[in-house]
């Protein structure tokens, strides 16, 4: 009996967990990246918390995206390489399905954790208690559109040599909007603002890419496989 | 039942595929021979439809492949030069994940391939401690759990031993038996029985 297209995201998507965790050196880069960056930030700039307080959204928010890009390069690349995505666009099952799953895991392993210990590094920046709840929840929403739309990059960027270079370059520019609304509901959740208008910005962007991201990323993909 | 015709297909300034023709029918083996670049490899992924022909068209069952694509996928085994297998899964894991997003498949049905193909006592071992050999029975047993009507295999007894290559061969014949159709690049004699055999040479002016 053939397998129905959910069946076979969440078979994807157990296969990509196992194999994570197998291999756990491509989960802990990008979390370790993120760290030290938000780490030594602080040494470089001033021990005063009201103007780390200041510098504490743009930090956060750039070591995140930088740390996403380093690990999207993992997302599609061994697949390609060992011959899984090829397998995955032969099966006779929805590749837009199959990536949308892929995707998932790939926020699972490194947006949700990077934001998970994102309290630790913004309390060296001198964010308040009340507000990393705020900044978890950003950083969360945040993150899983970052995974969306870096997975079109991903998928274009598939057969290209260095294509490391190309996907940051290809990326960089469709998350500066993620960057702008993610840094201002962190800073107004610092400030103990209103966070709800930047989040559902990027509730709509992240909305928008589950829409359109797993399309784009398969015919992407599909170029890349020729 | 699978048609081909008048295929060209250029990789980059390369006429690679010069309006290639090739018709099968249920139980017969078209076997692709050549010189290294005669385009075997390519024709195998442009009847996959995992590369897009400049011109020409590949049929399935009387209909464009491009326009049933998933149909015709669903009918469809592809084994390229590497076993698509993960190395920190064991064997027995690439084959439960991989058909599974194929079709339903049980424990007793990969034991069974598994067992058919030599590649049992070892297919509880990550992959990446296999030789090329072993990792080409776990690929081969994968190809078996399809259930597949249209093998493509490229180059499917490379490195398998005289046993293994013979193996090839019967698995070949049990295909086509089963009404089965298979279309392998090939270096090597597959010692296959003749009156099933078509064989293409590709790259001939």
């Amino acid at each position: 009996m053939k397998t129905g297209a959910l069946e076979a995201a969440r078979l994807v998507m157990a296969r990509d967990l196992r194999l994570a965790f197998r291999k756990p050196s491509q989960l802990l880069q990008p979390l370790m990246f993120f760290m030290i960056v938000a780490t030594l930030f602080p040494l470089t700039l001033t021990p005063e918390l009201s103007r780390l307080r200041d510098a504490a959204p743009g930090v956060l928010w750039v070591g995140a995206l930088l740390s996403s890009l380093l690990a999207l390069e993992f997302l599609f690349r061994d697949d390609a390489q060992d011959g899984t995505l090829e397998q995955f666009a032969l099966s006779g099952q929805s590749l837009t399905w199959m990536l949308f799953a892929k995707t998932c895991v790939h926020w699972l392993l490194t947006g949700l954790p990077l934001a998970l210990s994102a309290p630790l590094a913004a309390v060296g920046l001198g964010v308040p208690a009340e507000a990393m709840w705020s900044v978890v929840a950003s950083l969360a929403l945040g993150g899983f559109a970052l995974s969306l739309i870096g997975a079109i990059s991903a998928g274009l960027t598939l057969g290209a040599r260095r294509g490391g270079v190309l996907l940051s370059l290809l990326t960089l520019p469709l998350a500066v909007p993620i960057l702008v609304f993610g840094a201002n509901a962190t800073q107004r959740a610092i400030t103990g603002g209103e966070i709800a208008p930047p989040m559902y910005l990027l509730g709509a962007i992240a909305v928008l890419g589950v829409t359109l991201a797993p399309l784009a990323a398969a015919a992407a993909v599909r170029i890349g496989l020729e | 039942m699978l048609n081909v015709s008048g295929l060209h297909l250029w990789r980059g300034d390369r006429h690679v595929l010069r309006g290639v023709d090739l018709s099968a029918t249920p139980g017969q083996c078209v076997l692709l021979t050549g010189k290294n670049g005669a385009g075997k490899t390519t024709l195998l992924r442009a009847i996959a439809g995992l590369l897009d022909p400049e011109a020409g068209e590949v049929s399935w069952r009387g209909k464009p492949a491009r326009q049933a694509r998933d149909d015709f996928h669903s009918e469809l085994a592809y084994l390229g030069h590497e076993p698509p297998l993960k190395g920190e899964l064991t064997g027995r894991e690439n084959l439960r994940y991989s058909i599974g997003i194929r079709r339903t498949v049980t424990g007793e049905e990969i034991h069974a391939a598994l067992e058919r193909t030599g590649a049992q006592p070892f297919a509880d071992r990550a992959v990446r401690t296999l030789s090329a050999g072993q990792r080409r029975r776990v690929a081969l047993a994968g190809v078996l759990l399809t259930g597949a009507m249209l093998w493509l295999l490229d180059e499917p007894a490379t490195n398998l031993d005289t046993e293994g290559k013979r193996l090839v061969a019967t698995l070949i014949e049990e295909q086509l038996a089963r009404g089965g159709i298979v279309v392998a690049a090939v270096h090597q004699d597959l010692d296959l029985s003749a009156n099933r055999l078509v064989t293409l040479e590709l790259g001939v002016p």
